[in-house]
């Protein structure tokens, strides 16, 4: 019989603590753990042999936190001979305890944090997972425990690589703190909609807490998961006595309240840190014989981020559609300049705007859609706690897409053809999701309703021959617009009732195609949404930046119950006046100070602001710099772009730029550099500025000019470092005194500065490190630079940098500050003496 | 949450100068995202302490480095202690050093004056705890203050357990990710002695605008 069909049957047991019997048994401080199994197999025996006596069914391999950053030359034990050692040490244990029972490689965390707030990429993390399962395998295990791991992330690639290189069972228990979030900030919710998605065995817990501890956090767990739940507390809470750890609850306590944890509806337990084979006999003896509490399945539709999980039930979500370049010059320009700030901040704002997932599609085609994807979705995880929803055609750029993805993604889309379901439901398989599934298929768009629940059918009975539960499906009921069939709202409505009352199923929309063609469009769609979301909508694909838009979910929401004493609605729009409900009400902290809960953003296209706006002098050091070179100075981006826009309509761009904008930048440098202003007001005014220079931009793009540029500057954070604000700080400056910046990034190695160097003959070279550790690596690149590109200035900065430093390794210019850079790069390219 | 307005303000460079109100209002709103993004945590454990021939033992490491030598001075044992306010600060830090730098730049000084704060109240606890038991404990020294070797981090990151227990991970640069995390050694004494040098003043860039 396999372990599945053990805990399909009956209550199984983990065995408990290793680290601190290895301790008792002599481990040292900073001795490695894993290496024990080779130089005192038989102290591992005797433990594991004991905790089968005691009554384990699964004993875990004394591999935690063994993997090849560790074992290596370097340490003197290589990943291979432990592994296999630790294997063979449970195997000699259980023939010598002539029990029954499951040998379990253990994985743990690797010790890093994955890129980019960490040092470690994601398949690199997932090469050092996969390499110890394969050894694993061939050694005869016969699961694989994924254990006390706190960060999703990590986590996903270790299943993966569990998964990819084996066949067996996977167990995942992660660890959560007494507020019952992962270290990284996860939830229960957001880790089980992750781990079933990926199609784990079994998941739970370990470590960090006690079993008391664990009780709230277990309630949680088991209202969402639809799989076997495993509970191995530590032996309680730790604290030190005279340098010795002991714990609150002992033995009898501890299997106590283990008892009610199965009770509670956990199926598998066992002990963490600080239990040993007396804890788990006595866990043993009170629950072998409990009947265990049936694991029902519960049918929710949910994605997840990181950080949360969304769940699409009786309250509609917003999905935002502004990351999608069609119809959008702009966006389409960005994704040929590879910008990828203009994309995340479409990603930001819709978040702010009250966003529940974002849709992420950035296909066209003159790009790389695969590695662009990728990259996109990585950078918007890195700074956005929101579920995304993969939207792309490419199956390629999809099933990359969802391999980094850090949660259950929502994935747009499949539909009822053939081929397309033969190409998208493995991958939904394989990585989780909720589907978005058009229903359409060979024969086109059924013009019926009846059509559309016929091909809906199809595809959830498709679906299910993949092992998709319907629930992880979304129906679109397609939305053709209004204007080219006056049938077209009432069949789209009718779908969604269908769905929703006959197959009892899920729904999106992308609402506001119903009103393509027609003028005021927010009108129509704005009526369409509320009556959609009353026909069952269960997801809305929508603007979130469109007020109309999001006053008709707001609306609906209170109308509908699902907002209780209309408190959402009050506190959103409680504060304003009639007036003002014409701007876009902004939710959470947003992109700049003073954009606090509930107060709109000032306007930016108002008629209303002018030099009038501006309280206070215009004259800064004995100069008119004027209205915008006075909000310019202040830091009033918002302001600032207002003003120009209206100087516009009557002045010259180069007039506004060489009376209004160079001499307020001026009093600013200036400011800075006698110690009068300090970095955050030069900042201010950096971004109030470059906000005005690209209102002046599009402007000059209008009548077909284009700014002139004064160079081209290569800035890095160098090898090792992967902190890149002061880098960043520099670009900032480096971009409003005209300069054209190619930001590598940080953590960049010598070769890539040299190559992009090369490449593009930069003059200008800008280097930035943090830390003495990574100084070295600054040097390194200086060195290569002037080998290969002798022609390139290197100017380096950063917090540990000294004159000193830079004389040594040979810098050209060592830049105390943001301003010391400007006024070499100034020197560099001639525009200063 | 206590904030210490000077402290943000001294790690942006003010030295006492009124900053402008539209950067008060920035501030304001960093110290609100802090307080819901940062998940502060903290832990420490006692060890033995050796000092012989300048080498300072310290049970689960050893090192050379006359600037811990001279923090420990008659201590009898001390505490490794490690804090950090958690991924989700970094995640804000990284998403405004994109977005909108100025705001970074508030963020990171308002999350260091964050951070200070929560050691020292931690750090403040533990030395009333000792204080009960006769012992007097020694202003927190970390690695890379004066000569105290940087890569002591490894010894300590192992010995707290520093990423299975509150999350803290080492780049290969030994850089702290998250990156607002501290380590330390706390010298514990019989002896009672007032501040010696500790943080900013035991650093040797003197030159330092961000100086106490």
């Amino acid at each position: 019989m396999g372990i599945l069909q053990e805990i399909d049957r009956r209550i199984v047991f983990f065995d408990g603590g290793m680290g601190s019997l290895l301790q008792t048994e002599g481990l040292g401080p900073g001795e490695l753990p894993g290496t024990w199994n080779i130089l005192h197999p038989e102290v591992l025996v005797k433990i594991h042999r004991a905790y089968l006596e005691a009554g384990a069914d699964i004993v875990i391999t004394n591999t935690f936190g063994v993997d090849s950053l560790k074992y290596n030359a370097d340490t003197g034990f290589l990943l291979e001979p432990v592994i296999r050692a630790a294997v063979r040490n449970v195997k000699e244990a259980i023939r010598l305890s002539g029990k029954e029972a499951y040998v379990g490689l253990d994985m743990g965390p690797t010790g890093k944090l994955l890129k980019p707030l960490g040092d470690l990429a994601f398949d690199d993390c997932y090469a050092l997972y996969r390499e110890i399962v394969e050894i694993g395998v061939s050694e005869g295990v016969d699961l694989i425990v994924i254990e006390t791991m706190s960060d999703s992330y990590e986590t996903k690639a270790a299943v993966l690589a569990a998964k990819e290189a084996s066949d067996l069972p996977v167990f995942v228990t992660v660890t959560f703190d007494e507020r019952g979030k992962l270290l990284t900030g996860g939830s229960p919710a957001s880790i089980v909609a992750m781990l079933e998605g990926l199609g784990v065995d079994a998941l739970g817990m370990n470590c960090g807490l006690g079993p008391v501890q664990m009780k709230g956090i277990l309630k949680d767990i088991l209202a969402v998961s639809s799989l076997p739940v495993i509970v191995n507390p530590n032996a309680g809470l730790p604290r030190s006595e005279n340098g010795v750890t002991v714990y609150d609850i002992d033995a009898d306590e501890f299997a106590a309240t283990v008892a009610e944890i199965v009770d509670m509806g956990a199926r598998v337990v066992g002990g963490c840190c600080g239990t040993t084979p007396d804890h788990i006999r006595k866990v043993v003896d009170l629950c072998r014989d409990k009947t265990p509490k049936p694991i029902t399945k519960k049918h929710r539709t949910v994605v997840s981020s990181f950080a949360q999980a969304v769940e699409i039930g009786r309250s509609p979500i917003l999905i935002g559609e502004r990351i999608n370049p069609t119809g959008k010059s702009k966006f389409k320009q960005a994704l040929r300049d590879h910008n990828l700030e203009y994309i995340l901040r479409e990603g930001v704002t819709q978040q702010d705007h009250g966003a529940h997932v974002l849709d992420v599609n950035v296909g066209l085609p003159e790009i790389d859609e695969p590695s662009m994807m990728v990259e996109v979705v990585r950078e918007l995880q890195s700074i956005i706690d929101l579920p995304l929803q993969i939207d792309t055609s490419d199956p390629v750029a999809m099933e990359q897409a969802l391999r980094v993805y850090n949660g259950k993604a929502l994935i747009n889309s499949v539909n009822g053809k053939e081929e397309s379901m033969r190409t998208v439901f493995p991958l939904v398989k394989k990585y989780g999701g909720v589907v978005v599934a058009l229903a359409l298929d060979e024969g086109g768009i059924p013009d019926t309703a009846e059509g559309r629940i016929e091909v809906a059918k199809k595809i959830y009975r498709t679906a299910a021959e993949y092992g998709i539960a319907p629930e992880d499906i979304l129906i679109d009921c397609l939305c053709l617009t209004v204007s080219s069939d006056s049938q077209g709202a009432l069949t789209t409505l009718e779908t969604l009732r269908r769905v929703r009352d006959e197959l009892h199923g899920k729904t999106i929309l992308g609402v506001s195609n119903i009103s393509f063609g027609l003028p005021q469009r927010e009108i129509i769609n704005a009526a369409f949404f509320t009556m959609a979301m009353q026909s069952g909508l269960s997801a809305a694909i929508i603007n979130p930046n469109s007020e109309a838009m999001m006053r008709a979910y707001y609306s609906y929401r209170a109308l509908m119950a699902l907002d209780p004493q209309c408190g959402e609605y009050i506190s959103i729009y409680g504060g304003q006046q009639a007036a003002s409900l014409g701007q876009s009400a902004v939710r959470t902290g947003g992109l700049d100070g003073s954009g606090a809960a509930g107060t709109p953003a000032p306007a930016g296209s108002s008629g209303a602001v002018g030099a009038s706006c501006v309280s206070g002098a215009t004259v800064f050091d004995g100069r008119d710099v004027g209205a915008l070179g006075a909000s310019v100075i202040k830091g009033l981006k918002d302001q600032a772009a207002a003003i120009v826009a209206e100087l516009l309509k009557s002045r010259d761009a180069l007039e506004i730029i060489n009376e209004q904008m160079i001499p307020a930048l001026d009093v600013v440098g200036k400011g800075f550099e006698k110690g009068t202003m300090f970095l955050p007001q030069l900042l201010m005014s950096a971004e109030a500025a470059k906000a005005a220079f690209e209102v002046i931009k599009d402007d000059m793009a209008a009548s077909g000019q284009t700014q002139e540029k004064k160079g081209v500057i290569i800035l890095a954070t160098v090898k090792g470092d992967i902190h890149d604000i002061g880098k960043n700080i520099v670009k900032v400056l480096l971009e409003n005194y005209s300069y054209d910046v190619m930001d590598l990034g940080k953590d960049v190695p010598p070769e890539t500065i040299v190559e992009t160097t090369i490449e593009n003959h930069v003059e200008l070279v800008g280097l930035s490190a943090l830390m003495t550790t990574t100084v070295p690596s600054m040097e390194e690149t200086i060195r290569q630079l002037r080998t290969s590109a002798p022609w390139a200035k290197v100017m380096v900065g950063g917090a540990v940098l000294t004159q000193d430093y830079a004389d040594t390794m040979g810098a050209d210019q060592y830049c105390k500050d943001a301003m010391a850079s400007v006024n070499y790069a100034e020197n560099v390219f001639g525009w200063k003496s | 949450m206590e904030w210490n307005d000077r402290e943000i303000l001294r790690y942006m460079g003010y030295h006492g100068q009124e900053p402008p109100k539209e950067l008060r209002t920035l501030m304001e709103t960093c110290k609100r995202e802090l307080e819901c993004a940062a998940t502060p945590r903290a832990i420490w454990r006692e060890y033995p302490l050796l000092i012989q021939n300048q080498e300072i033992d310290m049970g689960c490491l050893r090192t050379q480095s006359r600037s811990l030598e001279r923090n420990l001075r008659d201590c009898e044992r001390i505490l490794l202690f490690a804090a950090t306010l958690g991924s989700q600060v970094d995640v804000l830090l990284h998403r405004y050093t994109i977005l909108q730098v100025s705001k970074a730049v508030v963020m990171q000084a308002a999350s260091v004056a964050m951070l200070e704060e929560f050691c020292d109240r931690k750090n403040e606890a533990l030395r009333e705890t000792y204080r009960k038991d006769g012992w007097y404990l020694r202003p927190r020294f970390s690695p890379g203050y004066g000569d105290f070797p940087l890569d002591c981090q490894r010894g300590i990151a192992t010995a707290l357990e520093l990423n299975k227990r509150i999350g803290i991970t080492l780049t290969d640069s030994l850089l702290m990710a998250p990156s607002k995390s501290v380590t330390a050694v706390i010298g514990i004494s019989r002896i009672a002695r007032s501040c010696s040098i500790q943080g900013c003043e035991s650093c040797a860039k003197t030159d330092c605008e961000y100086r106490r």
